[in-house]
């Protein structure tokens, strides 16, 4: 067993772990951060998605004591006081998800993708979430949610004023 | 050599339990404010049961969606509901709450004809007040008169509601039974490029059109079409669990060997709804989340066969197969002569 | 009157929950002391266990409890045929069936534990070609045969009209096979399963099922029927007031799943956790592995077809035979439902006056199959629309216009009989035809599915509509 200090959606936390131990299990069963889930263990579904220092991981796969001092992201800290995060608020109006248990990973993926390309296009956004897998959706809705996170992001989305949730389309 | 070819092929999907016998109930309370608290034991699964229930519950009321909450969360506070597959839930359940919500409505306008001293008959509800159309002077909240009747009156609003077919067993000889509560519809056009060196077959274009009876939330509903097609997809071109069949050997473990679609294989698809409504549904709903994954996989086939003149018929519909039934057409063609 | 929440596209309910990241699915729930449960395969795809002893397993420190088969009341349940054990007592009939499992209080214990457990299996031959199974001197899958008996017959049979008369009728015969292969929910969630025993005796489960009465129903036939084991249970549960566990002393909790398909219409994980629970009177929580998931979770049967169609130069259909064979796996479960369902609609949305269906159900030594997404119907969808195809090519149709001249309309029966109405099969065509740009022979873009003036053939006696119930009470 080692101790791990990770600083977890701005909170520093601390725990015991043992030598093998990876990220997902540190955040969900220690720290009770539930927003990653168990979806295959093995990095091949993405649900486990997570930010490591800003860059896109699979905590499943990832060795905790190898993030040992990093600042990790969760869909958790994603939005800033209180208001939803562009993509969240996208997501939720584009009806981006339906069982929702791969949105988590889906939104931390895009996330990390628009940091670094924040004018996608279409193609582009189905590559970067290429190693995110839905059952549900076939995923039109969340490319959808995604390109539209980028158009608010860069404050170019017409007629939404920004921090509000669009109301019903009749 | 690429060469392209369009199939055709059509669906229909029985909404219900096969052979019935199965059924829901539903409970609608209303709250002291005049909110409505909808209780079912129906489970969401993602489809958005706990979306279109509580639209059907304010439709009935007269309330604004945002003032239904739902529960749905075990089976000591939830009534029966038998389970959501067999695409019954809007059909069964739905049913079930519009007569929950009839009846509680029912009770709410009773007690406001009192209050406001006319008959019920006369009441309506729009935006979650019960008034006599143009009378502005007789009109009171929902709030009003759920309160009057909870604190003041000690009258319990509640309204269940329950729906259900009996099973029909089918004739031992002739298989003769009623299965089924409504039937919904659709009809599957797909264009596709099949690469005759390699194999590859692409999907160019899809279109459908569903008939899904009256569609309580048309966003949902493209949602199960986008997904029930892309699933559909899926298993056409890339799925098996076993590859030998019916040999064992090399049996998927994970999805590494076993590859579902990615945002990288999902191909063009439009789709449009028609509304031919149910006779027995909730507003002349069906059940459509299954129909959906139907009609791409023969489209598909039927669409290869005009492209390259092969019929694949035991799926999936992998690029060995086609190169094998190439193979095999030109050796048959050449014998031939 | 203007509908004001019904046809509008109102937002999830549980949207906002889904986008922070705040929903609680079954592996979200923490309840103090949970242990965590692990299970105990058959390596071999079918055997007789010789020897089964866990005491090394239960001395590792950690371990809580570990349950076999003598542990569970009733060890055998399913859909409609009750003939699947929780654990395999004796006979094993799949790789992969569960023989034991363990609850202890961290997953490498867990996983340790099973390891420990000895197990000794003498391997027989498995069989897992159906047609090798349907065979008279096929290795038996189960000791009452490898063939479903329906009734008196080993298929369901559905008859309408006389299905020689038909073939002397045609003009042309065209046959063709088909194979739907067994795929996979691959829902993101997996099984998961916690059951939490309550301080008066009750046992709750937190469940991944679509369909929280329709197992509960299940389980309490599990707990609460046939041997009185309970002298296994810990702490309260012994104290029980009935002895046993009855119906209204399980609650299942659930509601919100991550993906279903079909695929958590059947008990998976539920039964072990309990049992678990029961006997350790500790929280027990499995989770099943993407490789458990993938492997051993119920899955799309295969489905092999068979299709006779015989039909007339003017693209009428005037016969249909179809023989099905599905590939149940192991166990029963919901096979003998689904081939009924299978044979009601495999002849397609077609007016066909001389239908006959066989419909086999056969058992292999793989993992049993359960629902999927579009039960019984996407094997024969898939069938029947390249047969049309194939028929219509053999004289020389065009594939739309054979689908209009053959498809149903209202009033119309099924081959079960079932009178048809709000059918739209054909305004369905003609909508796609339009958008796609496919010009339509005139008495096809004509066509509605308004009844036939008419009847071309006699209609079979109509079949009366079962009973409806609806209404509720006002208090």
């Amino acid at each position: 067993m080692a101790l791990l200090e990770i600083k977890v959606n701005g909170a520093v936390h601390r725990a015991e772990v043992g030598l093998t131990t990876n990220l997902l299990e540190v955040l969900r069963e220690k720290l009770h951060i539930m927003s990653p889930k168990f979806g295959c263990e093995s990095g091949d579904c993405g649900a486990c998605s997570v930010l490591v220092n800003g860059k896109l991981r699979r905590s499943c796969i990832t060795n905790a004591l190898s993030v040992q001092g990093c600042e990790i992201t969760t869909l958790e800290g994603l939005s800033e006081d209180g208001d939803l995060h562009p993509l969240q608020k996208q997501f939720y109006e584009k009806y981006g998800f339906q069982c929702g248990f791969c949105t988590p990973g889906m939104i931390m993926s895009a996330k990390a993708f628009l940091d670094r390309n924040p004018n996608p296009t279409d193609d582009e956004v189905k590559e970067a979430l290429a190693g995110n897998l839905c059952r549900c959706t076939g995923y039109v809705t969340i490319v959808d949610a995604v390109l539209s996170a980028a158009k608010e992001l860069a404050g170019k989305l017409a007629g939404e004023p920004e921090g509000e949730l669009a109301g019903e389309r009749g | 050599m690429k060469k392209r070819g369009k199939g055709l092929a059509v669906a229909f999907y029985p909404t219900g339990l096969g052979g019935g016998g199965d059924f829901s109930h539903a409970i609608v309370k209303i709250k002291p404010d005049g909110t409505a608290d909808l209780i079912i034991g129906t489970v969401e699964l993602g489809q958005g049961a706990r979306t279109v229930l509580p639209q059907m519950a304010a439709e009935v009321l007269g309330i604004p969606y945002e003032h239904v909450r739902v529960t749905n969360s075990d089976t000591d506070s939830c009534p029966i509901c038998f389970g959501t597959f067999a695409s019954r839930v809007t059909y069964f359940t739905g049913n079930a709450v519009v007569q929950a919500a009839t009846n509680v409505k029912q009770m709410l306008l009773a007690e406001a004809a009192t209050l406001l001293d006319t008959t019920p008959d006369t009441l309506e509800i729009v935006n979650g007040i019960i008034q006599v159309p143009d009378d502005p002077k007789k009109s009171i909240s929902i709030g009003d008169v759920a309160f009057s009747a909870l604190y003041v009156k000690h009258k319990f609003l509640v309204g269940n509601g329950c729906f259900g077919r009996a099973a029909s067993r089918p004739d031992p000889e002739t298989g003769a039974c009623d299965p089924l509560a409504t039937l919904a519809w659709a009809a599957t056009w797909v264009e596709v490029e099949v690469d005759t060196e390699t194999g590859v077959v692409e999907i160019i274009d899809s279109k459908s059109v569903y008939d899904v009876g009256k569609a309580i939330n048309p966003a949902l509903v493209r949602g199960q079409i986008i997904g029930g097609v892309a699933m559909g997809t899926s298993w056409t071109l890339l799925e098996s669990l076993y590859p030998y069949y019916p040999s064992p050997e090399h049996e998927a473990r994970s999805f590494r060997d076993y590859a579902i679609a990615t945002t990288m294989d999902i191909p063009t698809m439009e789709s449009r709804m028609v509304e031919c409504l149910s006779v027995g549904g909730p507003f002349g709903a069906k059940g459509m989340g299954e129909m959906t994954a139907n009609p791409p996989a023969p489209a598909i086939v039927n669409a290869v066969h005009d492209a390259v003149g092969v019929w694949i018929t035991k799926l999936p519909l992998t690029p060995e197969k086609v190169l094998r039934a190439l193979e095999a057409n030109g050796r048959a063609a050449s014998a031939e002569h | 009157m203007e509908l004001k929440a019904v046809g509008k596209e109102k937002r999830r309910y549980e949207g906002l929950d889904h986008v922070t990241g705040t929903t609680r699915y079954v592996d979200d729930v923490i309840v103090p002391g949970t242990h965590v449960v692990k299970a105990l395969r058959s390596p071999v795809h079918k055997g007789r266990i010789i020897r089964l002893d866990t005491t090394r397993a239960e001395q590792l420190p950690g371990v809580a409890g570990i349950i076999t088969a003598a542990d569970v009341p009733c060890n055998s349940y399913g859909f409609l045929t009750l003939d699947q054990p929780v654990m395999a007592e004796t006979d094993v009939r799949y790789k992969g069936e569960p023989i034991a499992a363990v609850a202890a209080q961290t997953e490498d214990a867990a996983i340790e534990a099973v390891e420990l457990i000895d197990l000794e299996i003498e391997e027989q031959t498995p069989v897992f070609d159906v047609l090798e199974a349907m065979k008279p001197d096929a290795p038996k899958v189960r000791p009452e045969g490898n063939i479903l008996q329906i009734g008196d017959k080993n298929y369901r049979s559905v008859v309408f009209g006389d299905i020689e008369r038909g073939f002397d009728e045609a003009d042309e015969v065209v046959e063709s096979d088909y194979l739907f292969p067994s795929q996979e929910h691959a829902c993101i969630e997996t099984q998961v399963s916690l059951a939490v025993p309550e301080s008066d005796g009750r046992l709750t489960i937190y469940s991944v099922t679509q369909a929280l009465y329709f197992l509960l129903r299940q389980m309490n036939r599990i707990l609460g029927q046939g041997n009185d084991v309970s002298e296994r249970w810990s702490g309260r549960m012994q104290y029980s007031y009935r002895g046993t566990l009855g119906y209204c002393d399980i609650k299942y909790v659930g509601g919100t799943v991550g993906g279903g398909f079909g695929g958590k219409t059947d008990l998976h994980a539920d039964p072990i956790t309990a049992l678990l629970a029961l006997k350790t009177g500790k929280p027990c929580k499995w989770r099943w592995t993407r490789e458990e998931e993938t492997l051993f979770s119920t899955r799309h049967s295969p489905w092999l077809m068979s299709f006779k169609d015989g039909v007339k130069k003017d693209g009428r259909i005037v016969a249909r035979e179809v023989r099905s064979i599905h590939d149940a796996g192991a166990h029963t479960g919901m096979s003998s439902y689904v081939v009924d369902k299978h044979c009601f609609y495999v002849i397609g949305p077609y007016h066909i006056p001389n239908v006959l269906v066989k419909g086999y159900v056969v058992y292999t030594n793989r993992t049993p199959t359960g629902a999927i997404r579009g039960f019984g119907l996407t094997p024969g969808t898939f069938a029947s629309e390249i047969q049309i195809d194939k028929v219509a090519e053999r004289i020389g149709m065009d594939p739309w216009e054979i689908r209009f001249i053959n498809a149903v309309r209202n009033g119309d029966q099924l081959a079960t009989r079932r009178k048809l109405d709000s059918v739209y099969l054909i305004e369905t065509m003609q909508a796609l035809a339009e958008w796609a740009g496919v010009t339509l022979p005139e008495k096809c873009a004509r066509a509605n599915s308004d009844p036939r003036e008419a009847e071309v053939w006699p209609l079979a006696e109509t079949m009366e509509a079962p009973l409806e119930w609806t209404g509720g009470t006002v208090s």
